[in-house]
């Protein structure tokens, strides 16, 4: 008995997408190569199951349709080798498997060790992010091409050149111990962190029909925070991201041009995203391990509970700053640390701890810098020298959405008050 | 047949432009919305605005291959600021989404008649010959 296609049907697929390829990646003892009968089983049934049906056992569908890919693949290569030496059996041996019961070898972990794997710290941050939303995320390479703008071709080249460093890495596909696990995490976490960024920061206008990718990121981090419901900064990351997202619809308006969190229509954002992310924020920060995440959570979630923008909590904001400095000390913290400075004590004090990033060879010329002490001059009543910074800002920055933003604020400050 | 439209900006005009909001917008508005047609008509392989010219290298290949890199960009007259790809009927069309793109709004809202370059992109190799 079939189920018929609907909008809950597609999510499945995609959930069920890492789990089929544990049991075949685990039979046949090829990651690789199971990688794209299930990619090819996911096809089939993107084509199929909207016309025919959702089959009554999903998983087994896709893990049968994927072991008969492999299957085939193993028999010609067995039939290419056999006008060498005769090796008939084996395809007998083969061929049954594919009808093996697909529950047997089901593992519950299997996700989280595709996750871990496709996250591996041998491969580019791209590729990674590349192969995880394949292979863990269920979606087809034309749709990942998409998402990143780049022809199919380029990223099905990608994605194999990933699978194989893992392959030439010989990492196995097996659970990892509690120790592996702890080291590797703050790859995947970052990987997951990209993913959303990715989402997050590019939409231009000609490309409206894009995947979603902040909401793939969502997705993947909720599966990973099921599997690892012990780590606080699995939970920081998923709250981070909700706080992010629930100000979505306010972050650009009809042209698509950027507003500022100051300047947006707070009626707009996701009230029920901000709970969930507020309710998981707190979870994680109980569990008394503060990182990263948590902390970047944390200054969100003040934000997004500020009814109006001169409600903001900066003197809580300042603090947690302090404190994601010494937790991870980096140009950009040392940035956001200075703006909640200025807001707090005033723009000549947060210019002031400006200054060291000029010198610093990883960030001096970056536009983040200029367009934040733009911002400080504007708020000290320098006009000319704010103008002068939001210009060489625009002209620095490599997004055209930033650029316009950049260049509309030097005009504003031109008009005068 | 592909072209590839390439939009010319002289170099005295490298820096921001200077315009008042209003311009900014318009222009800003027309360029999303050229870019929206051309989507919706099919016409659009890809768009792609391009950074300032004092952020390019020039590079060459040393001898043993590796690269070196020229920070400063020679003296051009003009730069590439963005390019369009299309995929049209015929060279008319072409020119005829070219001309549009020229006359995009600047100061005042007058257009700004920027020159902008045509040229067909290479096809394959062709049918063989019988």
């Amino acid at each position: 008995m079939r189920k018929p296609w609907d909008t809950t049907s597609e999510r499945l697929l995609r959930e069920l997408a890492p789990q089929a390829l544990g049991v075949v990646a685990r039979r046949f003892r090829d990651f690789a190569s199971a990688e794209d009968a299930v990619q090819e089983a996911m096809l089939a049934a993107f084509t199929q199951w909207p016309r025919e049906g959702v089959p009554e056992n999903p998983r087994g569908w896709l893990i049968q349709v994927a072991s008969r890919r492999m299957a085939d693949q193993v028999r010609s290569e067995i039939a290419r080798r056999q006008r060498e030496s005769a090796a008939a059996r084996d395809v007998e041996t083969v061929a049954a498997a594919g009808d093996i019961d697909c529950d047997m070898d089901m593992d519950p972990d299997d996700t989280l060790i595709l996750l871990f794997l496709c996250c591996h710290p041998a491969l580019t941050s791209s590729s990674a992010i590349a192969l995880t939303l394949r292979a863990v995320g269920g979606l087809t390479t034309a749709e990942i091409a998409s998402a990143f703008l780049v022809p199919e071709a380029t990223m099905a080249q990608r994605i194999s050149r990933a699978k194989q460093s893992i392959k030439a890495s010989g990492v196995p596909f097996r659970s990892l111990s509690w120790q592996e696990r702890a080291e590797r995490l703050p790859a995947v976490l970052h990987a997951l962190y990209l993913i959303f960024n990715e989402g997050y920061t590019s939409s231009s206008g000609a490309h409206l029909q894009r995947l979603d990718l902040a909401r793939e990121a969502i997705r993947l981090t909720r599966c990973a925070k099921a599997l690892l419901s012990d780590d606080a900064e699995v939970g920081g990351l998923l709250a981070l991201m909700l706080l992010t997202d629930a100000r979505r619809a306010a972050r650009t308006g009809p042209d698509e041009e950027l507003i500022p969190l100051d300047k947006q229509d707070r009626t707009l954002w996701d009230r029920a995203e901000i709970a969930e992310g507020i309710g998981l924020l707190t979870a994680a920060l109980s569990k008394g391990s503060v990182g990263l995440y948590q902390l970047q959570a944390a200054v969100a979630a003040i934000h997004d509970e500020a009814p109006r923008a001169e409600d903001t909590d900066w003197p809580q904001i300042l603090a947690l700053y302090e404190l994601l400095k010494r937790v991870s000390p980096s140009p950009m913290a040392t940035l956001n640390h200075a703006i909640a400075t200025a807001m707090v004590h005033g723009p000549a004090r947060g210019l002031e701890m400006l200054k060291p990033l000029d010198s610093d060879a990883r960030f001096s010329g970056h536009h983040r810098l200029d367009a934040v002490r733009a911002h400080l001059l504007e708020m000290l009543g320098d006009r000319d020298d704010a103008i002068k910074h939001y210009r060489t800002a625009a002209r620095r920055t490599t997004s055209i959405p930033e650029r316009n933003y950049l260049m509309t604020q030097a005009a504003r400050l031109e008009e005068g008050p | 047949m592909k072209y590839i439209l390439m939009m010319n900006t002289m170099r005295a005009e490298q820096g921001v432009p200077n315009w008042p909001r209003g311009d900014l917008r318009a222009h800003i508005a027309f360029m999303k919305k050229l870019n929206q047609d051309l989507h919706e008509s099919g016409e659009l392989v890809s768009a792609e605005g391009l950074s300032f010219p004092d952020q390019a290298k020039l590079v060459r290949a040393g001898k043993d291959g590796t690269p070196i890199t020229d920070g400063v960009f020679p003296e051009s007259k003009e730069f590439l600021a963005g390019f369009w790809i299309v995929d049209v009927e015929t060279p008319e069309r072409a020119y005829a989404i070219a001309a549009q793109a020229s006359a995009a709004p600047g100061p005042g809202g007058a257009p700004l008649n920027m020159p902008i370059e045509v040229r067909s992109v290479m096809s394959g190799p062709p049918p063989e010959m019988m």
